[in-house]
């Protein structure tokens, strides 16, 4: 108090700045706001005609013939949810290790700096360029494995036969990657955010490494690392060019993560270009379910930190 | 603070757009031709230094839409526009066939160099009816070649594509039940196969997995090194993919007054199968004259000077006639 | 926790079972150590590899001139993608114009101001829902409000979309980053008397500022490789930008284009492009983190 008076602001002043702030902030969020509102406006306006034809059948059917102005989505779905949730369950464990690697001093801080670069680098990568290296690298191993897989494991459903080299798992794969950098990055906010008296408390108490990790950093940190994971999901499911150059974009629904597949997201990339009509209003009604199943995913989340968070009450 | 951003970004849109002087003319639309109309652009910027051409590929329906929309200078598209849209163009529209392009059927399989393609198995083929290279239907065309009990891969376009557009529309021509279970658009549903993204998509496939076989602009599969199987035409005859044999097509073709015309299914000896023409969208009137001016002359040039790009780049030169026609359209513009 | 008291009568027993447990503890520490160090480096491996191919493949055209000339068109030898270097700038810089102030304010408002109001529920679903929308959609957007109605293509409607495009990363990474703040640096700011404003310039926003430059770069990476909202937006131009109100060549568009032609030195160009990219953003990644971790 005495330090803002010596600055000799009058008292006025100095309450017009934080209102003006306060208002600021508002009406960023309200533009916020705003701005998905009228996303949502600009796609359902576009969307209607083929919600008002299709109804919820479009959710339920399976053909999307533009030709015969048949159009359901029901493969699309399945294969966006599908794929993402693969592409989740690979980067969620290789993102976490990497995120508490680099908020612990396992090697020098250098060598962490370089690794970190490294991660983030590959956000800036661009979806084309991912789409070829899924090409000329992911394909080629996965059709490898795929052959294998049928010989081998073609009992089970999902790794039945033929394989293909433009699959769900080839385009879930690279999905993983790409986000892992947003798994990553933010994660490792989360942990690095935790108070150091939290860890040397543990410490104190006679807690090894991990135990401090497991036991107390990473359910401090749960919420940003369930954040981190919603957004990463968001963006897999949201994901276009590489998703649609990789997964094979077929609507044919199979068990088989070898076989080819398709998103709802991908589905967009492929034929908005070229779309006329009751095509365009079918796509934009795509967008919309998608907007949806984000909804869906995001509840889940926030179902999921409230878990963890009662789970551990006590150490919060 | 937050204004300040849109004021600055207003001030420089309000004063820098007066500032520039060359005539600049956009347009967007169909990908096939892309390449050669961002060519003449460049090339013809060489020659006129004041007028800048740009063209960017989004694609036939967004081209149409942004073309009735008026937000660029011309449109293109590979399935011209339909009587329907063209009414919903304020400023109406005229069309004019700018280049050709063949569709081609490339395949992978080692050991066979050459691959005669009869009628019944190309439409088999993408019905899922022709499932074995060394199926009766393909043998009995090709006798001494050494086909292998190899499963038939199919590979097709899974972007709505122009060129899906050509090659359904000849496939249902000859094979009724094509026409009734798959029929023609810019993006069907094959009964079997892999969908890749784009012509690079589809080569990619057909490269990476030996018995693959797919439909790409020749342009493509030429460029890649591909082989390329020779079509049954309605003549009988087996018709190798090259531009001599398109050009045959295009010369036969007669042109309505429209100029919209796809030849489905040529009928001449030496006629390529499936071939067609690529349209610019131009309005038939223009506000601005001195746009309109430097639009004609650039339309001009690519129908005349513009054509020598084509052989080079993987499509078929307009023949002379189609040419003429297609100026005395330009002249119409206003 | 083990209640030594209950132990102690068995007292020599017990200290060869708390010695077993105690070595039974070092060696699962050290397996989850090798288990981490193990993940991690094994998800290099794929990193390297796309960094690789990059590399490989973008390096032989990589030159001065790249930066100075303009695009080739096909057929053509020689060319760069200049224009397409500072229309990406240009409108990966208004895009971060908007997108920024209005993320980060917005993050403060449902942090700071009022976490519980329904404004801030909504900013924060609203957040999320926005990361699952498909760029094409931003494109579709920025088409409709900004395209249809100047009737133009131009850089600036690019920049719109790529704001949209932004703004849930940067909202939702701003909002993490100020819950990271200890609750005892604000208190003992409020203890020192100084206004929620002074509290949140100058001590929150700085001490959350690192955290808020990761969000703000993964959000700059994305935007700056994204192609489907700038072609429905800016279009793309052969030609040097001479205003904001143009079509606009970008990066990606360029790359796109130019992987998706079967000529061999437009496919070369775009590995090149997708190189210096790559560069680009990682340079911004690590002078932004230069910069403010010294500040901090």
């Amino acid at each position: 108090m005495s330090r803002e008076s010596s600055d000799s602001k009058p008292i006025a002043e100095v309450r017009v700045g934080p209102d003006l702030f306060h208002a600021l902030c508002w009406v960023a969020s309200a533009l916020a706001v705003a701005t998905l509102a009228w996303i949502i406006y600009e796609i359902v306006t576009s969307a209607w005609p083929a919600i008002q034809k299709f109804g919820f059948g479009f959710l339920g059917s399976s053909s999307w013939v533009p030709n015969r102005e048949v159009f359901g989505v029901f493969p699309f779905i399945v294969g966006t949810v599908a794929s993402s949730f693969i592409a989740i369950l690979f980067a969620f464990p290789l993102g976490l290790a990497i995120a508490i690697f680099l908020s612990e001093n396992f090697l020098p801080a250098p060598v962490r700096q370089v690794i970190r670069f490294v991660v983030e680098m590959l956000a800036a990568i661009p979806s084309v360029v991912f789409g070829l290296w899924g090409i000329f690298v992911v394909i080629p191993i996965i059709k490898i494995f795929g052959d294998w897989a049928v010989k081998n494991l073609g009992g089970v459903p999902i790794f039945s036969g033929p394989a293909y080299g433009n699959s769900m798992l080839t385009a879930s794969v690279v999905l993983a990657l790409m986000i892992l950098p947003t798994v990553t990055a933010i994660s490792r906010n989360a942990l690095t955010a935790v108070p150091k008296t939290l860890r040397e408390g543990a410490y104190a108490l006679g807690a090894t490494r991990w135990e401090a990790i497991l036991g107390v950093i990473l359910p401090t940190a749960a919420p940003g690392v369930v954040a981190a994971t919603i957004l990463a999901l968001g963006r897999a499911m949201g994901e276009t060019m590489a998703v649609a150059m990789l997964i094979g974009n077929s609507s044919r629904l199979s068990w088989s993560l070898l076989s080819p597949g398709g998103t709802l997201a991908g589905l967009l990339a492929n034929q908005f270009g070229e779309a006329e009509g009751l095509q365009v209003n079918s796509l934009m009604y795509a967008a919309l379910i998608l907007v949806v199943i984000t909804l869906f995913v995001n509840v889940l989340g926030e179902l999921v930190l409230r878990y963890t968070q009662s789970q551990t009450a006590g150490i919060r | 603070m937050k204004p300040l951003p849109f004021l600055l970004i207003g001030a420089a849109l309000a004063g820098l757009s007066a500032t520039s002087q060359a005539q600049q003319l956009s347009g967007a639309g169909a990908s096939f031709p892309a390449p050669l109309y961002q060519r003449w652009g460049v090339e013809y910027n060489k020659l006129h230094p004041d007028v800048q051409v740009n063209y960017q590929s989004v694609g036939s329906g967004a081209g149409v839409k942004n073309f009735t929309a008026g937000v660029v200078d011309f449109g293109a598209s590979d399935a011209a526009m339909s009587d329907a849209e063209i009414a919903k163009v304020p400023k109406g529209a005229v069309l004019i066939p700018a280049t050709a392009g063949e569709v081609v059927f490339a395949y992978n399989l080692p050991g066979v160099e050459t691959l005669n393609l009869p009628r019944e198995a190309m439409a088999g083929i993408f019905l899922g009816k022709v499932t074995k290279w060394n199926d009766p239907v393909i043998a009995k065309a090709n006798p001494g070649a050494k086909l292998p009990e190899l499963p038939i891969m199919v590979a097709y376009r899974s972007d709505g594509s122009g060129t899906t557009y050509v090659f359904t529309q000849h496939l249902s021509t000859i094979s009724p039940e094509f026409k009734e279970k798959i029929g023609t658009d810019k993006s069907v549903t094959f009964p079997v196969g892999v969908g890749g993204k784009g012509n690079e998509g589809v080569t990619a496939l057909i490269k990476q997995t030996p018995g693959t076989i797919g439909y790409v602009e020749y342009g493509y599969a030429k460029g890649n090194g591909l082989a390329m199987a020779s079509l049954q035409n309605k003549s009988g005859n087996f018709v190798a993919a090259d531009g001599e044999h398109g050009a045959s097509t295009l010369a036969n073709v007669q042109l309505p007054e429209n100029l919209r015309i796809w030849p489905v299914d040529p009928e001449g000896a030496n006629d390529y199968p499936i071939a067609s023409f690529t349209w610019l969208l131009l309005y038939k009137k223009y506000d601005d004259a001195a746009k309109l001016k430097a639009l004609k002359d650039f339309v001009t040039y690519g129908l005349t000077t513009g054509q020598s790009f084509s052989e080079e780049l993987g499509y078929i030169p307009l023949p002379a006639p189609v040419v003429e026609k297609a100026k005395a359209a330009l002249a119409t513009v206003q | 926790m083990d209640n030594i008291v209950t132990h102690a009568p068995d007292f020599f027993s017990n200290s060869q079972a708390e010695a077993t447990k105690a070595i039974a503890r070092s060696l699962w520490n050290r397996v989850l150590t090798s288990v981490c160090v193990a993940l991690s480096l094994l998800t290099l491996v794929p990193l390297v590899s796309i960094i690789y191919l990059v590399l490989k493949n973008g390096l032989p055209l990589l030159s001065w001139s790249v930066f100075t000339q303009l695009p080739p068109a096909a057929g053509m030898v020689g060319g760069g993608f200049g224009n397409a270097v500072i229309g990406t700038i240009v409108m990966v810089g208004i895009g971060l114009l908007m997108s920024g102030p209005l993320g980060i304010l917005s993050a403060i408002y449902i942090n700071e101001y009022a976490p519980a109001s329904r404004l801030a529920q909504a900013v924060r679903i609203v957040a999320k829902l926005l990361t699952g929308i498909p760029s094409i959609i931003c494109g579709v957007f920025a088409f409709a409000i900004v395209v249809s109605t100047t009737g133009r293509f131009s850089a600036f409607a690019g920049g719109v979309a790529l704001a949209v495009l932004m703004l849930p990363t940067i909202l939702l990474t701003s909002e993490q980053a100020l819950m990271g703040v200890q609750s005892a640096f604000r208190e003992a700011s409020y203890g020192l008397g100084a206004t929620k404003f002074q509290t949140i310039v100058r001590i929150v926003l700085p001490d959350a500022l690192p955290a808020i430059m990761t969000g703000i770069m993964l959000a700059v990476a994305r935007a700056a490789g994204e192609t489907a909202p700038l072609i429905f937006t800016a279009l793309f131009s052969q030609f040097w930008a001479k205003s904001l109100s143009e079509p606009t060549a970008s990066l990606s568009v360029l790359i796109y284009n130019f992987s998706t032609v079967p000529f061999p030195h437009q496919i070369q160009m775009a590995w090149t492009a997708s190189l210096v990219l790559v560069a680009f953003v990682t340079l911004a990644n690590i002078t932004a983190q230069l910069v403010f971790s010294k500040k901090h």
